[in-house]
């Protein structure tokens, strides 16, 4: 790579939190091999029941939730982030380190002004599909093939916004 | 009622709600994982068409755990199919089983409407709008926000993170117009 690419990109890296997060959080497990990854296969393959089996995948859920016409996926949202909070909370005050010994890190997220626009236009699909990303992987393990064609678009909704971003308000 | 029977039943949200928190110590637990699902999108941009766009060109192998998760909700998806799957209709709140009738929306037998998200209804500007341009602003604007519900509504709130708090105030209000104000608009389309 050649110096002026690599000062670009070190300048890219610098206005985007997420990659560098993602950086410094992985570092220590590049030698793992593959496989290791089965255990968060595990955990998705549960969670991809829970997301069934609460029925937030539903676009009619959705639809109450968004017209106030139901509890349910705010009592869903709320008390997972209730439990959220205690094992973060715990996880801190007691240190607790991952199977492997390592010390828990969670980096913090920066403000940008993507979080208000990105937020609303995100918000704006979800009331539409009935969808958030996860529950487009589980609606398409469910049976709901058409769902392929929003998580495409979903793809290149974000390979746009790669292509974009620059030009965007942040 | 036999244990297979209980767990075909919808689940209450003080079951799975704390469960889908317990993903967030797991995945930290299991391997300094944060939970999040949406950044699996810009995986696969970074893995099949990267381009030239800065923005995806990073070691995107170093995400591949991400990717395992996807895989996996994509599977747990097919095993509540085969196995756990609720034999009943779901059961959708009166007020808003009136107003989708008035759209001819009255199939409540999956998880969602078959009226709508059908592969013959992508030709269709209603369906095409749904789930194309539906689609396009999820992928869109959960990369903008830099997450989605599980990134910043579940996993930020977690930290106690104020950005997240504001993104997900923002998910709620793009959300809450376009549900009330322009899904009906939609919805009505004939064609």
């Amino acid at each position: 790579m050649d110096t002026a690419t690599k000062n670009f990109e070190l300048k890219d890296l610098d206005t985007d939190f997420e990659m560098r997060n993602q950086d410094s959080i992985n570092r220590s497990e590049i030698d793992k091999p593959v496989l290791s990854n089965i255990k968060f296969m595990i955990t998705g393959i549960l969670f991809g029941i829970i997301l069934v089996k609460s029925e937030v995948i539903s676009w009619f859920r959705i639809q109450e939730m968004f017209r106030l016409q139901s509890f349910h996926m705010y009592g869903v949202i709320g008390s997972a982030v209730v439990v959220g909070i205690i094992s973060v909370f715990i996880i801190k005050r007691f240190k607790i380190k991952t199977i492997d010994g390592e010390t828990i890190h969670i980096y913090p997220k920066k403000f940008n002004k993507g979080q208000i626009y990105g937020g609303l236009l995100f918000g704006f699909g979800w009331a539409m599909t009935g969808a958030c990303p996860g529950p487009l992987f589980a609606l398409i393990g469910n049976g709901a093939t058409v769902i392929i064609v929003t998580l495409f678009s979903a793809i290149v909704g974000t390979w746009v916004y790669g292509l974009i971003r620059h030009k965007l308000p942040h | 009622m036999n244990i297979i029977e209980w767990i075909k039943q919808p689940w209450p949200w003080y079951v799975a709600g704390p469960l889908i928190g317990l993903t967030v110590p797991t995945l930290l637990i299991l391997g300094n994982r944060t939970f999040g699902v949406s950044s699996n999108l810009r995986h696969i941009c970074a893995a099949c068409m990267p381009m030239n766009i800065s923005f995806f060109k990073y070691d995107w192998k170093k995400e591949i755990w991400n990717l395992f998760f996807a895989g996996g909700i994509l599977l747990g998806g097919l095993i509540a199919l085969l196995f756990l799957q609720n034999p009943d209709p779901v059961v959708v709140a009166p007020k808003v089983a009136t107003e989708l009738a008035g759209y001819g929306i009255t199939n409540t037998e999956g998880l969602v409407p078959k009226e709508l998200f059908n592969w013959e209804n992508l030709l269709s500007l209603k369906g095409f709008i749904l789930m194309v341009v539906g689609g396009f602003l999820v992928g869109f604007g959960t990369r903008y926000a830099g997450g989605c519900t599980s990134g910043h509504a579940i996993m930020g709130l977690s930290n106690l993170q104020l950005p997240s708090l504001i993104a997900t105030c923002c998910f709620m209000a793009g959300g809450f117009f376009f549900a009330n104000i322009v899904v009906p608009f939609i919805l009505k389309l004939h064609f």
